[in-house]
């Protein structure tokens, strides 16, 4: 009896006969339908299944010799595995189709003018004259090390701490300390190094959740998370709604609703991953709210992952506030708690690769230790780091400045984007707006945004984020990344824009 | 059986399709359509039935553990936590009762948040003699004058014969290199995001140095190179390209003990051991590598590949010319992929000449998607700093996946600028390549003999950092703790670290491998006076 209906005795009681039967017929119904699809090319060049040991050991020995090698050509292809199979596909993600083609055929005001302006990487160009006159006076310095002159090279040559050597520890932590306002001082021993902050984030969700797992994330979110998250590990994202009319701030409420309803799934929640300042939004999260999911943490057992990667980068008034800050001054559970941190933004070096993991639990701490193994920054790169970061005055005239150029080409931006009628959330950190373009879709839905994407993309010219790349619930917003435009560019993307928003209202109209 | 089935999974669909209308016989019997008159009814009704069954126990299982965990967890605020939506609507006002702070402190009895199951095994699992010694000799490292009684590090294979080579280099180039990309300053060219997988340049370059290094036998195309931060991270990558967690790779032993790591740790992919023997002078058979395939089959694994090192490492010995092309059809036979790991292509010594897999792949042959190469810069320019690793393969998916998993494991910009123009400096590389095969030779020579006065004879090797020592005479018994022992004397008595055989998972006990390239050659009277110690000790036990 029991196995003929062998899934309503289990799944008694719990949505019974749907869970039992429905769902299970659904899936089989596609599995099959893929199988039969994916069955008749393979069958045909598949020769009778392969024979046993015998006979390939006489086969074997008569095809050692060279010449034969030619004939036998003909030969089922090697399998590869599933995740590079599903990998190795060309994107289809409008986030990277628009990043490939903005890098394919770049503007530039006088050798190309008629490119794509890139306004979907989130890369700061605007302090690199700080950078560069930096370099030139010191690079020679910085790559000998102190050592009186001699070129103590055995220091970069040799193997290092595969989680980097304690001195960048050391800077790292006082440039982190000087970047979130001196309320929060960094412990090196707590750090891990990484080659830059999207292996810091694979290295945490490997070491907080196994296969099947799930993470709480809000949305929008950027879209790199489902490929760092995800791929290798093979964790869920599960996406948490935030709102328009909450002007993007996330609710207890929503995580808790997504919490349940992804456990009633069968699914084990393992944490929460936060980015604060938020990508693609560009609101932070106040300590209230992060007292709020310290609570919901501990409740539900859970980590938090905040990912602080443009801790540095605020032109607005608000406070930014570091979770670390936040676990300092209360009482809390600390070993639940994970900071990603890195340079690519915050000192716009993406092209050095030095991310950073911040944890407070140990056992995280040894595991992330043993995996950097597979993703260590290169030694001449942690020197010529250690020596920047050490030097106060630089850096903090590098912040200062930043902070400057970065508020002053939003509020350029912003003001061009409202001087044609499109909107942008409050925001006040990143090197982003995030921007109302609902009114520019012709239908109100996720296929309406795309095909604006798209004319953007290659009609006006312009490659911008699509709030769905992200998983945005409400269709018609996009990421506009600001920092790599000079100012004499600003003009030139909004002309784009009002033209084809004026083609678009006459066609309507 | 089936005519059960089919009215229970009727009951609900009919529910549903109260509104539903047209499609609703095809949504009935869904299974069937699908699968007629190719076992029908069996495949499709009767298989996922009891896949689902299975699945549902599983599941049951599981569920019961958490909820019980979290019984524990919070049965003081919590009594009801079972009831799923009920009982979580229920804490909701429970959460906002405590959105105070000042309750926090009474609230931290609760159990410790847990890491992954698969992460504990990493921090927990005992580190192997390998790891240890490593660990051992980095915190009391030998000097001469500053810690003469230090323990000197046999076991790391880094070369440092050639530093002052690359250093020299570096001192007049290294500025240069970073900043001036030509005449031009280049900020732009390092600061901002680059190709994951490494610069066009940066490629061509390492493209170039690999046919150098493997004396212009080979080109290797550009295009089909991924830069990877590191060997290390190549091999991973390949392993999860390759295989599906579960499957397995065969590796012939002795082997580098990092593999466990890389090719294990995070990609669920399990290593079978092929055993070479010193009775073949560790050269791989292909009856033992055809058992091992057949036992793994045996046992339901799926072998994807043959992971190779050449030169190997420990060893030191080369793979010949015809048991490559033995190799290729032995791969060709059971359909799985080649691994070669080339890293010590450039460091021989001997007179043997190195075959690289890739010279044996004809332009046109179809078979060349299964090979794979991995080399890097670690070994034979003397950099493992710099984490510079390689990937060359022929397959086109397999490049295609692994340029986008690069994304976890890229090289530093700087870095890459600086190599390239050491390594476009053709007469830098050939210099280098030249004199450190000499120093190597040398090297390899005095140390092998200061191990044959004491007795101790080594294995014929062409290549590598190191020699691989039989020591089984000095072993009390013959057996992995014999070896141990051994080891342990070794590394705490004679204050010398080496890896013993069983780290290597050598079939044979007694073996040793001893690293060179760190010493200078006035340190080698040292290393064997203090293993003459340690053996004379050994032979009065006995």
């Amino acid at each position: 009896m029991r196995l003929v209906v062998p899934l309503q005795g289990v799944v008694q009681g719990r949505g019974g006969l749907i869970f039992g039967s429905l769902i299970p017929c659904a899936l089989f119904y596609f599995l099959q339908l893929y199988l039969k699809r994916h069955r008749s090319p393979n069958s045909r060049s598949n020769p009778p299944s392969p024979s046993a040991s015998a006979q390939n050991l006489a086969e074997l020995t008569r095809t050692s010799s060279r010449s034969n090698l030619l004939s036998r050509g003909s030969i089922v292809p090697v399998l590869i595995s599933s995740l590079a199979t599903s990998i190795s596909k060309p994107n289809d993600s409008p986030y990277y189709i628009g990043l490939d083609k903005a890098s394919e055929d770049p503007y530039d005001r006088i050798d190309n003018p008629d490119g794509v302006i890139q306004l979907g990487l989130s890369e700061n160009r605007l302090c690199f004259d700080l950078i560069e006159k930096w370099m030139l006076e010191n690079l020679k310095d910085s790559m000998r090390g102190r050592e009186e002159g001699d070129l103590s090279i055995s220091g970069i040559a040799s193997y290092q701490p595969l989680d980097g050597t304690m001195e960048l520890k050391m800077a790292m932590a006082g440039f982190m300390s000087r970047v979130m306002g001196g309320a929060v001082s960094f412990e090196p021993s707590q750090m891990v190094l990484t080659a830059g902050a999207t292996p810091a984030i694979e290295t945490l969700c490997f070491c907080l959740a196994d296969h099947g797992n799930a993470f709480l994330v809000p949305t929008p979110y950027y879209p790199g998370f489902d490929r760092d998250m995800k791929w290798r590990t093979g964790v869920e994202l599960i996406p948490v709604h935030c709102r328009n009319t909450d002007n993007f701030v996330l609710s207890i409420s929503a995580l808790n609703q997504a919490f349940n309803q992804t456990r009633k799934r069968g699914t084990k929640i393992r944490g929460i991953l936060l980015s604060n300042p938020a990508n693609p939004v560009g609101n932070l999260l106040s300590r209230e709210m992060l007292c709020d999911l310290l609570y919901f943490a501990r409740e539900k057992n859970i980590h938090i992952i905040s990912d602080e990667i443009f801790a540095g980068s605020i032109y607005g008034n608000e406070e930014f506030v570091s979770i670390a800050d936040v676990v300092d001054s209360e009482d809390f559970d600390k070993s639940r708690v994970h900071i990603v941190y890195g340079l690519s933004k915050d000192l716009s070096l993406p092209g050095f690769r030095v991310g950073m993991i911040y944890s407070f639990n140990e056992n995280v701490l040894a595991a992330a230790r043993k995996l950097t193994r597979f993703s260590s920054i290169s030694a001449p790169t942690q020197r010529l780091l250690v020596s920047m970061l050490s030097d106060a005055r630089f850096i903090e005239e590098y912040m200062v400045t930043n902070k400057k150029r970065i508020r002053n080409m939003h509020d350029l931006f912003v003001a061009g984007l409202e001087g044609l009628g499109i909107r942008c959330a409050d925001s006040s950190a990143g090197l982003y707006c995030w921007a109302d373009m609902s009114k520019l879709i012709l239908t109100y839905g996720e296929k309406g945004e795309l095909e604006l994407w798209e004319k953007l993309l290659h009609v006006a010219k312009i490659n911008i984020t699509p709030g769905s790349a992200c998983h945005c619930i409400e269709p018609g917003w996009f990421r506009c990344c600001f920092t790599t435009l000079d100012k004499e560019d600003i003009p030139v993307v909004m002309e784009r824009i009002r033209k084809l928003a004026d083609t678009r209202a006459a066609s309507r109209g | 059986m089936t005519q059960a089935l089919y009215s229970r999974t009727r009951s609900p669909e009919t529910e549903k399709e109260k509104g539903g209308g047209g499609a609703a016989m095809r949504v009935i019997v869904p299974l069937q359509g699908v699968v007629q008159g190719r076992g029908g009814l069996v495949l499709g009704s009767v298989i996922p039935c009891a896949l689902f069954y299975v699945l549902q126990f599983y599941l049951k299982r599981h569920r019961k553990d958490t909820d019980e965990q979290n019984n524990s967890d919070s049965s003081s605020q919590n009594p009801t936590p079972r009831s799923s939506s009920y009982g979580n609507l229920s804490e909701l006002p429970g959460l906002t009762r405590n959105w105070s702070r000042g309750l926090s402190s009474p609230r931290n009895l609760r159990g410790p948040v847990s890491v992954s199951g698969r992460v504990s095994g990493i921090v927990k699992g005992a580190d192997s003699p390998y790891y240890v010694g490593l660990r051992r000799a980095k915190e009391d490292p030998y000097d001469e004058l500053s810690n003469p009684n230090g323990i000197i590090q046999l076991g790391l294979a880094e070369n440092k014969l050639s530093l002052d080579l690359v250093e020299h280099w570096l001192a007049d180039n290294a500025e240069q290199a970073i900043l001036r990309n030509g005449k031009e300053l280049s900020i732009s060219r390092i600061a901002t995001y680059q190709p994951f997988d490494g610069l066009m340049e940066f490629k061509v370059a390492v493209a170039g140095f690999m046919s150098q290094v493997m004396e212009k036998a080979v080109s290797f195309n550009p295009s089909q190179v991924v830069l990877t931060a590191g060997a290390t991270p190549a091999i991973e990558i390949l392993s999860f390209c390759l295989a599906d967690a579960g499957n397995a790779f065969l590796v012939p032993t002795p082997y580098y003990p990092g593999y466990d790591r890389d090719i294990k740790w995070r990609t669920g992919v399990e290593i079978i051991h092929v055993p070479c023997r010193s009775a073949d002078n560790f050269n791989l058979s292909i009856t033992a590598l055809d058992r091992a395939f057949d036992q793994a089959k045996k046992r339901g694994l799926k072998v994807r590949g043959i992971m190779l090192s050449n030169p190997s490492n420990p060893v030191g010995n080369l793979i010949s010319r015809e048991t490559l092309y033995i190799l290729l059809d032995f791969a060709r036979e059971k359909n799985i992929h080649i691994v070669s790991n080339e890293l010590l292509a450039g460091s021989t010594h001997g007179n043997e000449e190195f075959v690289s897999m890739a010279e044996l792949l004809d332009p046109d042959d179809f078979d060349r998607k299964r090979v794979h190469i991995v080399y890097g810069l670690s070994k034979d320019l003397s950099l493992p700093g710099f984490r510079v690793g390689v990937i060359y393969s022929h397959n086109e998916e397999v490049l295609a996946a692994a340029k986008k998993l690069a994304r976890f494991s890229s090289v530093s910009a700087p870095t890459q600028c600086l190599l390239t123009s050491m390594l476009t400096d053709a007469k830098f590389v050939q210099t280098l390549i030249t004199i450190n095969r000499e120093r190597l030779q040398s090297m390899y020579a005095q140390f092998v003999a200061g191990l044959k006065k004491l007795g101790i004879k080594c294995i014929k090797s062409s290549g590598g950092f190191y020699c691989w020592a039989d020591m089984s005479g000095l072993i009390r018994s013959y057996s992995e703790k014999g070896e141990l022992e051994l080891w342990d004397k070794l590394l705490n008595i004679a204050k010398v670290n080496v890896a013993p055989g069983s780290a290597c998972h050598c079939i044979e006990p007694g073996w040793f491998r001893f690293c060179f390239t760190t010493l200078t050659e006035k340190d080698i009277p040292i290393v064997m006076d203090r293993i003459q110690r340690v053996s004379e000790t050994c032979k009065l036990n006995r």
